[in-house]
């Protein structure tokens, strides 16, 4: 009995030998591994107490850290016009962790990047208080303001202004916003609450992967027909000359759904269109049968080129949507109301702004970028990325092609509120069907349309189409203007 | 051996001396605390404190009345891992909770009833009458969770509290007690005829099917509980505990091949047929993926960053961020003694269970009865084995599941067994220790089978 009493014993040992593996494990060899998961907000956390690095818009601190009056902490987080920014800074919250750039560009505010190793060391000796470095973003401070302010209050909606030639962004807002400041605050009581209201206000949600411009998937509608286009000249089975069929409904054998052009449209007037007319007018039914001739892939390659469902670059920062692409697996009937964006095509109002400045661009979509530079807190720029290639969407001729349709759409068709006296702008409009008799309306387009300077793309969600057509195409106007005005 | 030594020492005042030390890491953690959360010192720390070193020192003196040859290390060892949980659970109350000073008042209730034990018990032999009671016992808090009424619902997942007034309690931490009795009592009669019965197979021999009634009901108690309590950790517990039991009564490793391959093939039937076990399994193998980390392995995964950010040597009481898992101071306070004090505190928190348990074989060892033996090896084995899938789990060496981190985690019948565990081994290493005992049982007793009773091999040697 006894010798069974000491095998127990040994087994016991045994276990604990595994356990204390477990733990070494846990706390010294995979410890690094851990620290660097993403899901791992403790990073961000720790130095929640210190002098984080200010994020600077046209010279003025949108996020800066002050001496506050709370006994949690030295240093309060605040944000200066929190609504206008909150979808570019996130928060940063002693219990929710920190979303936007506050955790993207955690490394460089908090003053622990690689970078900065030389000023820690200096701080250490000094003993001075850790400071982190600060952040200028590309946002133009009244562009933004202005972007912000033609989504009326109550309106769902999201505006995306870059520099197509860079990939710089130049404004990125959404509504409804919210104010980070209630998240940042230290009384963990106020915190939680001010958190629980914050969710109930319908279309706000704090993740910026499935909400705001870089988050949200919506049915694109027709802005969609700009990769058919694409995707056409590129097979070479279609040329600007092309004439394409343009019947009021399109049938499909053996079932009762017909494709229509818009009942209220030009499209009625002709059963046979050109390119140029079939894109100035957004009728459906010749993208539809260009989708159904070219066949799924070639719409899902040249969906794939533009961005759709793909990879937006490490230059963003945001967190973002990539979206599925075009989708599989369909019928005829499918196919062909996808080709007009509807059904299951879905994308994030940015990736349409980047199908966009890849066409101004001569069909290289650049890296969307939203930090200019990164300075220590001495003021000496420690990074400044520069503009980089995200890939080629279509060649020049194609994107040249393109843009001329795009013109015409705003000189003479239904994107004509956009239009800029003594400006050539290039535009498409969308209209995606909701099924509730509301849609969401879509401006897609830029300017000046031979030499590029500002890329501008507006959606407007669960609007009727007069409304719509009055918040996209004219905002769009009032943005090139006073882009291009200064 | 113990009982070698010529002339049995009771060690009183090694223990006092051991149990100022334990003290003193207790109350130092809580000051620790109370200094770095800036409540140093307030009226809660000098009433927490003393209220605690007034206990330890009445049991200390209990002690040295009834069971003077005691094991000196087991109570400053349990008074050390009770402090130091305290002292955790203290500094993990957010302003205006009150864990602390309820954990306290169940150590003080767990003390009072562990006193009771070795006061009016005197000798654990006595325990042997209360077998198939025992059994009764063990059936009845079993089924209670179950009983519309007197259970307090499904909490976090699980079917094994009651409801008693306000507060909640969960028998099955005191069935884990009467079920080894029970195991103890049945064992230390039968063991003749299960050991000489049976068929050998290669170099096993294996038991005659009859006798193997009490594991099949130790099985399919086990499987009960997994099925309708839906708990796996207290299941696992009480199948280790009955087969470590058998195994000590026959010497006969059969019994855990058996043992092991009925717990397996039960396991597996139960991960097929009931979707938690499914999904306990699947969230300990997935359990990095965003969507398992939402849904049901954010717990672990939040304890496994929290032990991360401790490192070697811990972020110092008080300076980690342990409030950020969900049940820091219960299921997962062994992460947030990790984080606060690194791999370093972590270790010598373990290193105090190995003593601890390592103390309850000894007494398993040096103790002349065999009812004493098996009921000494498997309590100290049901704490290591509780430790083991509790720690495990926190680690993630082995699935998470609901058993609590003996005398550290917040809550009141974890604290009460697991003091009733203390108390009875104090008194059964009492009698290992102390000079042989030839006074009879009082009488009713059932006697036992003069095979068993002999010494131990040791003691015939000498």
């Amino acid at each position: 009995m006894n010798q069974a009493i000491r095998n127990s014993w040994v087994a016991a040992i045994a276990m604990f030998a595994l356990i204390f593996g477990a733990i070494s494990f846990v706390q010294v060899v995979g410890a690094d591994d851990l620290k660097g998961n993403p899901l791992n907000q403790r990073a961000i956390l720790q130095n929640y107490c210190n002098d984080r690095g200010a994020i600077i818009v046209g010279g003025e601190p949108v996020a800066e850290s002050v001496e506050g009056t709370s006994e949690v902490c030295q240093f309060q987080r605040t944000y200066a016009q929190p609504a206008l920014y909150a979808g570019i800074t996130g928060y940063f919250s002693k219990n929710y962790g920190a979303t936007g750039l506050e955790v993207a560009m955690n490394a460089q505010l908090a003053g622990s990047s690689d970078q900065q190793f030389f000023d820690r060391i200096g701080q250490l000796f000094l003993g001075n208080q850790p400071k982190g470095a600060s952040a200028e973003l590309t946002i133009d401070p009244a562009i933004q303001k202005l972007a912000y302010d033609l989504i009326p209050d109550g309106q769902r909606g999201s505006i995306v202004v870059t520099n197509p030639k860079t990939g710089a962004i130049l404004a990125i807002v959404s509504k409804p916003s919210y104010d980070p400041n209630l998240i940042a605050t230290q009384d963990p009581n106020a915190e939680t609450t001010n958190i629980n209201e914050l969710v109930k206000v319908p279309g706000i949600n704090l993740n910026q992967n499935v909400s705001g411009p870089t988050g949200e998937l919506l049915a694109p509608g027709s802005v969609f027909k700009l990769v058919d286009t694409a995707a056409a000249l590129a097979s070479g089975k279609y040329n600007k000359d092309s004439v394409l069929p343009n019947p009021a409904e399109m049938p499909f054998p053996g079932i009762q759904y017909k494709l229509p052009n818009y009942a209220g449209g030009n499209c009625y007037t002709q059963d046979k269109a050109s390119f140029a007319f079939a894109l100035q007018q957004s009728c459906n039914t010749p993208f539809a049968s260009i989708a159904l001739d070219l066949g799924r892939d070639a719409i899902a390659e040249q969906a794939a080129k533009f961005g759709f469902g793909e990879d937006l670059g490490d230059q963003l920062k945001l967190a973002y949507a990539r979206g599925s692409g075009f989708p599989d697996d369909m019928d005829g009937p499918g196919l062909a109301q996808s080709a007009i964006g509807q059904k299951d095509v879905r994308a994030t109002p940015l990736q349409i702004a980047l199908m966009t400045s890849a066409i101004a661009n001569n069909g290289v979509q650049m890296s969307p970028s939203l930090v200019k530079t990164v300075r220590s807190p001495d003021l000496r720029v420690i990074d400044e990325p520069q503009p980089e290639a995200l890939r080629t969407s279509t060649t020049p001729e194609i994107a040249r092609q393109i843009t001329e349709w795009m013109t015409s759409a705003v000189s003479q068709g239904i994107a004509r509120g956009a239009a800029v006296p003594g400006v050539q702008v290039a535009g498409k409009t969308g209209t995606a069907e909701l099924g509730n008799g509301l849609n969401n309306s879509w401006f897609t387009g830029f300017a000046p349309a031979n030499n590029p300077e500002v890329s501008v793309t507006i959606v407007m969600e669960g609007v009727d189409i007069t409304t719509g057509a009055q918040l996209t195409s004219p905002n769009a106007k009032k943005i090139f203007e006073a882009v291009l005005n200064k | 051996m113990s009982q070698l030594s010529t002339i049995p020492k009771p060690r009183r005042n090694v223990e006092l001396l051991l149990l100022i030390l334990a003290l003193s890491v207790g109350i130092g953690a809580n000051m620790l605390v109370g200094v770095d959360q800036a409540k140093a010192f307030d009226s809660d720390f000098w009433f927490q404190s003393s209220l605690l070193a007034v206990a330890a020192l009445v049991f200390h003196v209990v002690l040295r009345i009834r069971a003077k040859y005691a094991d000196p290390v087991i109570l400053p060892l349990v008074v050390a891992l009770n402090g130091l949980g305290l002292a955790m659970i203290h500094r993990l109350d957010a302003p205006g909770e009150d864990t602390g000073n309820n954990q306290l008042r169940w150590t003080l209730i767990a003390m009072a009833v562990a006193i009771g034990v070795i006061w009016f018990l005197k000798d654990h032999r006595v325990l042997r009458r209360f077998t198939y009671i025992s059994l009764a016992v063990s059936a009845l808090l079993l089924i209670l969770p179950l009983v519309p009424g007197i259970s307090a619902g499904e909490i976090l997942g699980a079917r094994v509290w009651i409801r008693v007034g306000p507060m909640t309690f969960q028998p099955g931490e005191i069935a884990k007690i009467t079920l080894a009795i029970f195991f103890a009592g049945y064992l230390s009669s039968n063991r003749d005829l299960i050991l000489l019965a049976g068929r050998k197979i290669g170099p096993l021999q294996f038991p005659r099917f009859k006798d193997m009634g009490p594991m099949i009901t130790a099985w399919l108690v086990s499987i009960g509980v997994l099925i309708f309590q839906r708990d796996l950790g207290s299941s696992v517990l009480f199948f280790g505990l009955f087969i470590v039991m058998i195994y000590v009564a026959t010497s006969r490793i059969s019994w855990v091949v058996i043992g092991l391959g009925l717990i397996l093939g039960g396991g597996f039937v139960a991960a097929q047929v009931f979707s938690h076990v499914e999904v306990r399994i699947y969230g300990w193998l997935n359990a990095f993926s965003p969507d398992v980390y939402e849904t049901g392995s954010r717990q672990v995964i939040e304890g496994l960053f929290g032990m991360a950010n401790g490192g070697l040597v811990g972020t110092g009481l008080g300076q980690g961020r342990p409030d950020l898992v969900p049940f820091a101071n219960s299921d997962m306070i062994i992460a947030s003694i990790g984080e606060e004090l690194g791999l370093i505190g972590l270790f010598a928190v373990v290193l105090m269970y190995v003593m601890l348990f390592t103390r309850g074989f000894r007494a398993a060892l040096g103790t002349r009865d065999a009812f004493g033996k098996l009921l000494a090896c498997g309590l100290s084995f049901a704490i290591a084995l509780q430790c083991f899938v509790v720690i495990g789990g926190v680690t993630r060496l082995i699935p998470l599941t609901g058993l609590t981190t003996p005398f550290l985690a917040a809550g009141g019948s974890s604290l009460l067994a697991n003091w009733i565990i203390v108390g009875l081994l104090l008194l059964i290493s009492h009698t290992a220790r102390g000079p042989v005992d030839t006074t009879p049982l009082p009488p009713g007793g059932a006697a036992e089978p003069a095979g068993i009773d002999t010494p131990t091999e040791a003691v015939k040697r000498a």
